[in-house]
């Protein structure tokens, strides 16, 4: 099984956009958007960060969650917190530039990185360097 | 006369938060615009009104409407009052878990479970300009009324002075924390949306725990 990325973004065209772009070159990989709130507006949602995580925990892939902002970090964390134990050590926040680490989590997962892997992937070190 | 709340007081609290958050919303609103994104009027209006929908046929305990306003919050508001708020009351509600009634004791722990909440989600400290610098001295001076052996209704009063006080204090901050951060000395000048929720919160608190009594 790869890791499964879930991309929490405050915009659902961003996060389906990026799912999309990512996915360009990790055919395999299974990436779940979760943007915007529940009612379709600008911001995140636990209800739909939980969900995804649950449907790729579900098809039991390891999942790498990624966002784009400071507040959306709040609600993947307030997930995290609520994990069952059987899912915390299959389920990590990936912090990193959204765009850029998106693409490498996904081509590191797509090649068989675990989620070690995937989540230094998302870093993106290379643009820094 | 009663020198505790029960989950009577506790359903009226929220409801009445709802309408003056409902009152203050366009106020909310232009404060969040100065500094933020400007929805924190619109979200926190929209989660409150959700849970007053949800705790319509009632509760049974303060605990399990805290609880419920927490979890509402966090699933609905979307900005990053949802997390912090929600984590403040699902905190809060914990903090009395188990008491039919409260005492001003239960008050300070309503008030450490929000705060500890918010702090553990947001990673704030006082001084960053943030909903911190609001709950913080609401919280000693709570203890400082409970200390002196004061009805409930009375440390949520100073609570929500100091609460209020903190809330000023936020005008001439440099924003640290959150999207107002990236603003940098144009933060200064403005009073923070988040701190000021967080007055209007428990001024109903407070004038509903008199109501009770």
């Amino acid at each position: 099984m790869s890791v499964a990325l879930v991309i929490v973004s405050h915009s659902a065209q961003l996060a389906s956009g990026l799912a999309e772009l990512a996915g360009q070159m990790a055919k395999d990989v299974t990436i779940l958007p979760a943007g915007g709130t529940d009612d379709g507006r600008i911001g995140t949602s636990y209800d739909l960060v939980e969900a995804a995580v649950a449907q790729a925990r579900a098809a039991g892939h390891d999942v790498a969650i990624l966002s784009d902002l400071g507040s959306a970090n709040m609600t993947i964390e307030a997930v995290l917190d609520d994990l069952s134990d059987a899912d915390r050590d299959h389920v990590v926040f990936a912090e990193g530039p959204l765009v850029e680490g998106a693409v490498a989590a996904a081509v590191t997962s797509q090649i068989g990185g675990d989620l070690p892997a995937v989540t230094e992937a998302a870093k993106a070190r290379e643009l820094f360097a | 006369m009663s020198d505790t709340l029960d989950t009577a007081w506790a359903l009226n609290w929220i409801r009445t938060a709802q309408e003056v958050i409902s009152e203050h919303r366009m106020e909310l609103i232009d404060l969040d615009r100065e500094i933020g994104d400007g929805d924190h009027g619109e979200n926190m209006y929209r989660g409150f009104t959700k849970t007053v929908e949800k705790l319509a046929d009632g509760t049974d305990s303060i605990a399990s409407a805290l609880g419920t306003l927490g979890k509402t919050l966090l699933a609905t508001v979307g900005g990053a009052a949802g997390p912090l708020y929600g984590t403040a009351f699902r905190e809060a509600g914990k903090a009395v878990e188990g008491q039919e009634t409260i005492d001003a004791n239960g008050v300070v722990a309503i008030i450490q479970g929000a705060l500890d909440g918010i702090v553990k989600r947001g990673k704030a400290t006082t001084g960053e300009k943030t909903m911190v610098d609001a709950w913080t001295p609401a919280l000693e001076a709570a203890k400082a009324a409970a200390a002196a052996g004061k009805s409930p209704a009375e440390a949520f009063k100073v609570a929500a002075e100091a609460a209020a006080a903190g809330a000023e204090e936020t005008i001439p901050m440099l924003a640290t924390k959150g999207r107002a951060s990236y603003l940098g000395e144009r933060s200064i000048g403005h009073k923070d949306p988040g701190a000021t929720s967080t007055s209007y919160i428990l001024a109903v608190a407070a004038d509903t725990a008199e109501a009770a009594q």
